[in-house]
């Protein structure tokens, strides 16, 4: 499984990104985080407005900090 | 931080520490100049302006939604809307500089195209509630006015002008899918959303209410000497609607967003006050830079002084909202008020590191043309504001 955190390094990202590493670990799912900084990685997705989570391809999440909960039910299969 | 560079940053320090004339004349007072500086703003801005506007900020933050605003900028929104939304939508989505430029590229690529990018870009950080506040508070409303006005006109001119400029490859972006944040379903009208902001902004007006002319009378003194009443009635009423139409999870992410935005500014800004108050002092002070420098350089109304104010804020990073302290030191230390204009219109929209950022976006050629645009613009603006304001 492969989750891309999309934002350009604010706080609101970063707390996004520590959400989504808690979150991974607590369900125990093999994955792959990634942190994408670049503004024009990040537009390529079509996305308007960070943070916004990434996972296999779909973006989930726009402009928020998603909750716990929500992600852990990005994760299962 | 890598380690190269902390420790070329301890040894200047050290440096400085070790070769500074601390005891010289000039720099005990330009010493004395940052903290009375410092402390001027503690006492006459921090309490009645920016903690309301900040608050205000918080709210629009977390209330506002901002999936409604951003369908406007789709590749099938019409452009007049397109353009008015931009021109203006940054005092409401662009309260952080850090969604300023992902969104930039996002409307540039996959939506309403180069103009109102351009436009979005431009006047994001230029017309925030707290920049606007707090100029109108430190160096007067008609500045404050100016400002947000040059700030909208400005967005829709650069966009359209860029739009003409660059409308053949417009056709060149790429297209697909678009994600906008969640439009929240509205547990409130539009009505009660408005008036909750309505009487935010009326406490910060009366809060921040400004001691008329002691020969004046009719309205305004009798305002000012019931400012206190008037502000207690409305925070009592913010009070009942907070209670009758939010929910307690509401209020608490309001307040921590307050709060996010208050971590994020406030030591910025005084560090900001510091330097400015060191290097200007306050209006009729001197400290370390002699006024006649200031006077040569920015003093008047011609074109050159307009022209450096606007080029040099062009290229100067200004944290949020510190470009008002250096502004009102400058101002004290001689500086006109139409160069003054040009200055907070081309400063906090460019700087060499974000230029760098929308040049990797949209290519050096179109980002050379959209910073002189605005350095041109800025500096007319300055000569028209500064042949009035004098």
């Amino acid at each position: 499984m492969e989750i891309k955190v999309l934002g350009p390094g604010c706080a609101r990202c970063q707390q996004t990104e520590k959400i989504v590493r808690e979150a991974v670990a607590e369900t125990g799912v093999e994955a792959q985080i990634e942190k994408i900084t670049d503004t024009m990685k990040i537009a390529g997705y079509g996305v308007f407005g960070t943070p916004a989570v990434v996972v296999d391809g779909e973006v989930k999440s726009v402009g928020k900090i998603p909750d716990k909960e929500e992600i852990k039910a990005w994760l299962e299969p | 931080m890598k380690e190269r560079t902390k420790l070329l940053l301890i040894a200047g320090v050290f440096l400085a520490a070790y070769y500074i004339p601390w005891d010289h004349a000039l720099i005990r007072q330009s010493g004395l100049e940052a903290f009375m500086m410092l402390r001027e703003y503690a006492r006459e801005h921090v309490l009645t302006c920016l903690i309301p506007a900040f608050f205000i900020a918080g709210a629009i933050a977390v209330f506002v939604s901002q999936g409604a605003i951003l369908k406007y900028f789709g590749s099938q929104a019409s452009k007049i809307l397109s353009y008015s939304v931009a021109s203006v939508s940054g005092s409401i989505l662009a309260v952080c500089s850090c969604t300023v430029l992902p969104l930039f590229a996002g409307i540039y690529t996959r939506g309403a195209g180069i103009g109102p990018a351009t436009a979005f870009l431009y006047s994001g950080p230029a017309i925030n509630i707290l920049a606007i506040t707090l100029t109108a508070k430190v160096l007067g409303w008609q500045m404050g006015l100016a400002r947000a006005i040059g700030a909208v006109v400005f967005a829709v001119i650069t966009g359209l002008l860029m739009a003409l400029i660059f409308r053949k490859d417009d056709a060149a972006r790429t297209t697909g899918q678009i994600y906008v944040p969640d439009a929240d379903d509205g547990k409130r009208t539009l009505l009660q959303d408005g008036m909750y902001l309505l009487i935010m902004v009326l406490i910060l007006i009366f809060a921040a209410f400004a001691r008329p002319a002691s020969d004046a009378t009719g309205l305004w003194p009798m305002i000012f000497a019931y400012k206190w009443y008037i502000t207690v009635v409305l925070l009592s009423i913010l009070a009942l609607m907070l209670k009758a139409w939010f929910t307690r999870d509401e209020c608490v992410n309001w307040i921590d967003s307050t709060w996010g935005f208050m971590k994020q500014i406030f030591p910025l800004l005084i560090g900001g006050v510091l330097v400015a108050g060191f290097m200007l002092g306050r209006p009729g002070h001197q400290a370390l830079i002699p006024e006649h420098y200031v006077q040569s350089l920015l003093g008047g109304n011609s074109l050159w002084a307009n022209l450096f104010a606007s080029v040099a804020g062009a290229l100067m990073y200004f944290a949020t909202l510190t470009e008002i302290p250096i502004l009102q030191g400058l101002i004290g230390s001689g500086m006109g008020k139409g160069p003054a204009l040009a200055l907070l219109l081309a400063g906090p929209a460019l700087s060499l590191p974000n230029m760098l950022v929308i040049g990797s976006v949209m290519g050096v050629r179109k980002t050379a043309t959209f910073c002189s645009i605005i350095v041109i613009m800025s500096t007319i603006a300055g000569l028209i504001y500064g042949s009035f304001a004098g």
